[in-house]
């Protein structure tokens, strides 16, 4: 472990195969990211985590950390572009922050919040997604999915169940589950289930509990997202 | 059981024999249960994933990726206008309203009584001899109002595929300049024997000694490329030619498939004998359907002489086979990694580079993705030589290129050039007189104004995949770029974020500005979205796809400034227009069902 690279200057040591974000987050130092999780392989998909490397930019999270490498992360110009990317992330599905029971405990608004985005900015898409209520223990509200593939992967690796899957190509992309009427209550998801549990955003949502921990106290309440550098533990516990 | 024969469990079960029941031929399946049934039933793929062993959200994830694929159903014809700009200049979206209006249906859906749909789909790579369209993906050329005419009647009538008069299918080469490539009248097995003699170390050296790069557009060396491949660790290697040829404006490949498969698929047979791979792959566009049957024959007369399969051109251990993927509406997978993903039946998203396909490709092995163009050309390598190869053209791009011209012009079709070649002698050439611009590459490559036609085809100028699509004074460059925007928002693959939703916002952006909402707030933002897709976007085609739009701001200002009809800012919203759904359905138009004369009555 004696080989190190340097983000915004500072030292970061790293272990052979380790993508750039591995390694940051392992020496504490936050990288914007939504599709990343560290008990996943990289996936590249939100680009929120993309840094500048002499002068090119590329995902940290697909990245391998190299020696003597100068990575740019937390520069005024990186963080314009990914409160741009956020603020697509927002209008393209429907997140309606103050009445959502994630609100606090999510990392999407959590990042846009210490991105300082103020407005969505853009227009809304307004997409249709109706929510899938059949399931007796879990709502699948697809308004809120960002499409990080977090659940298709955990299902898929972890839970050993292929219960999630995108489906459709580019701004029609969308999460579908496995089940021919296309509802959760016919898949064999439980609430135990990784799939269930690895959400960055608040498309699933336990039936049998609401806001448990008051708004205001909640994990992104007490500290912003770059202050956990990776918040998946504190938001493991909730 | 009933004893009613179930005519989508017959189609599933013949393709799953078909193609031994290897999930990796899943796309290939899925496309044949579209063919056998019209569309892909939930009942078909409840039987696919059995029969495979597969969860269906695999299934369903992969036939939701490619256009030609339904898991609705969409009509016994199913016809789809080629839009690409040449189209639209050759009037396709009137005869679209035409043939709409004659079969009593709406653009995009499905007729009532499930005869017929008609929509529009990206370039088909018939600009040479549009308006082009597909009909149940075969494809019809030189469509005018009374061909329209007579297809309505043959669908009302119900009229199979294959009793409509072949002169529709008639597609031709049009081959208007010939070089060494497409003047090379090679027996089949020349190539390859000359090949064979010289032994893979040799053929190798040749060339590299040649400075064949590769014709997709990249350039990367072709030599470089194999050696390679051949020297990464692997089980197995493979040989993949991309015909996923969907820039539009190129037509190339076409051609080279139609007039000189046997060259293709022998430049790959060379590529196999230096990489000693056994297996080939060739990735043919959904669009070329028409052409599947034809190559499969020249497949099989070429095993039956030897110069394919076992012990070819009698050489022990010289193994190697080709088959034919067809892919089904999805211009990503021109993207090589896209292309892989797709030949082990996922969606076509572009995978994280490194590492590269020439150490893990296909099933994660070493494998060469090249070109039609670039496995033609290498058979001219192995008979002639290196160093004959790199005298033609310029020192930094050796050989020739086939261009694809099509727009404005008199004589639209193929043109070999030895490299270096100016874009004005192509435009006399082809017949072009008062040329305000030419888009060469296609939307992904570079707009030229008249200022710049002195300027070369060569890597080290001009690079081109192959399309040449010219534009003169009466065409607005608006339009243009306008139509490459849709065309890019319809085509990303919505893997990455700045792609997926960005493209969008730009399409939105630019229909803004073509319905007299644009202000200069607007300029800037399109400015920005470029910006964003260029630094953080996960492929070429996210890179790309301001590319139009910016060279058309920089050359071409005035078309943009003209769509600037507001100083200040005004949303893109309009009431009046958000009340056209509540008109349709109440069947009024009058005065008092439009905001603009309410408020002034």
């Amino acid at each position: 472990m004696s080989a190190s690279f340097t983000i915004d200057g500072k030292a970061v040591p790293f272990a052979e195969g380790q993508t750039i974000i591995q390694a940051a987050l392992a020496a504490g130092v936050y990288i914007p990211h939504l599709c990343h999780h560290p008990e996943f392989k990289p996936h590249g998909s939100c680009k929120l985590c993309t840094v500048r490397i002499s002068g090119r930019q590329s995902a940290s999270c697909t990245t391998l950390a190299q020696a003597g490498m100068a990575v740019e992360s937390d520069t005024p110009a990186l963080n314009d572009e990914r409160r741009t990317l956020t603020q697509m992330l927002f209008v393209e599905g429907n997140h309606f922050c103050p009445s959502c029971e994630k609100s606090g405990n999510c990392k999407l608004q959590a990042t846009a919040y210490d991105l300082g985005m103020m407005t969505a900015h853009f227009d809304h898409f307004f997409p249709s997604r109706p929510v899938d209520a059949s399931h007796p223990d879990v709502l699948l509200d697809f308004n809120r999915c960002i499409l990080c593939s977090l659940c298709v992967r955990a299902s898929r690796d972890v839970d050993g169940k292929n219960a999630f899957a995108l489906s459709g190509r580019g701004i029609k992309t969308h999460l579908i589950v496995n089940a021919k009427s296309g509802r959760l209550a016919d898949t064999d998801v439980t609430l135990q289930d990784k799939a269930v549990r690895v959400c960055p955003v608040g498309v699933f949502l336990r039936k049998d509990r609401g806001f448990n921990v008051p708004i205001g106290r909640r994990v992104f309440d007490l500290k912003p997202v770059s202050a956990y550098v990776d918040a998946t533990a504190a938001l493991a516990k909730e | 059981m009933s004893a009613i024969p179930d005519p989508v469990a017959a189609a599933v079960a013949a393709t799953v024999a078909r193609h031994r029941q290897d999930p990796h031929y899943i796309l290939q399946m899925l496309r044949e249960i579209q063919e056998a049934c019209d569309w892909i039933a939930p009942e078909a793929i409840d039987r696919l994933q059995q029969a495979l062993g597969l969860p269906r959200t695999k299934v369903e994830g992969v036939a939701g990726f490619y256009s030609f694929l339904y898991t609705k159903p969409r009509g016994r014809y199913r016809v789809l206008f080629s839009d690409n700009i040449t189209d639209r200049m050759l009037g396709n979206m009137e005869l679209l309203r035409r043939m709409c209006e004659q079969l009593w249906i709406e653009r995009g859906k499905t007729s009532e009584d499930g005869l017929v749909s008609v929509d529009t789909t990206s370039c088909t790579g018939m600009c040479d001899q549009g308006p082009a369209l597909l009909v149940n993906n075969y494809a019809i050329t030189r469509v005018d109002a009374p061909r329209v005419d007579a297809i309505c009647e043959l669908i009302r009538a119900q009229v199979e595929l294959a009793a409509w008069p072949r002169e529709y299918f008639r597609v031709d080469d049009q081959v208007r300049r010939k070089d060494v490539l497409l003047g090379a009248a090679l027996a089949p097995g020349e190539a390859l024997a000359a090949g064979c003699a010289r032994g893979a170390e040799a053929l190798l050296a040749e060339l590299k000694l040649s400075k064949l790069r590769g014709r997709g557009g990249a350039g990367f060396s072709t030599g470089l490329k194999w050696e390679a491949c051949r020297n990464a660790a692997g089980s197995e290697h493979y040989v993949v030619c991309n015909a996923d040829e969907g820039e539009p404006g190129t037509f190339k490949d076409r051609v080279l498939l139609s007039a000189h498969a046997d060259l293709v698929f022998e430049g790959m047979s060379l590529c196999a004998l230096a990489l000693g791979a056994r297996r080939g792959m060739l990735y043919l566009r959904g669009e070329y359907r028409y052409m599947l049957d034809q190559l499969n024959a020249v497949l099989e007369r070429r095993r039956q002489a030897g110069l394919l399969g076992i012990g070819i051109l009698g050489r022990e251990g010289f193994d190697f086979d080709i088959e034919i993927h067809l892919g089904a509406g999805a211009y990503i997978c021109g993207e090589e990694s896209a292309l892989i993903e797709s030949l082990e039946g996922k969606r076509g998203t572009p995978r994280n580079r490194p590492p590269f396909p020439v150490t893990h490709g296909y099933l994660d092995q070493p494998t060469v993705v090249n070109n039609v163009e670039t496995f033609a050309a290498s058979c001219l390598v192995a008979l002639r030589g290196g160093a004959w190869y790199a005298g033609i053209g310029t020192s930094a791009s050796a050989g020739t290129k086939i261009l694809s011209v099509s727009g404005d012009c008199a004589r639209p079709g193929l043109y070999e050039y030895p490299y270096g070649v100016s874009v004005s002698e192509v435009l006399a050439a082809c017949g072009a007189v008062d040329v305000q611009a030419v888009q060469v590459s296609g939307p992904s490559g570079v707009c030229l104004a008249a200022g710049e036609f002195g300027r070369r085809i060569a890597f080290e100028d001009i690079p081109t995949a192959g399309a040449f699509m010219v534009f003169d004074q009466r065409r607005d460059m608006f339009a243009v770029a306008r139509n490459f925007v849709h065309f890019f928002a319809h085509e990303s693959c919505g893997f990455c974020t700045p792609c997926r939703v960005g493209t969008s916002l730009l399409r939105n952006l630019m229909d803004k500005l073509n319905n007299g909402h644009g202000s200069p707030y607007d300029f800037a933002e399109i400015e920005k979205l470029n910006r964003i897709l260029q630094a953080m976007s996960h492929c070429g085609l996210g890179h790309s796809a301001c590319n139009p739009v910016l060279d058309t701001i920089a050359k071409f200002r005035p078309a943009y400034e003209r769509r600037l009809q507001q100083k200040e800012f005004e949303p893109a919203f309009d009431l009046d227009w958000a009340l056209e759904p509540a008109r349709q359905m109440t069947g009024r138009d009058d005065a008092g069902a439009h905001i603009g004369s309410v408020e002034k009555s």
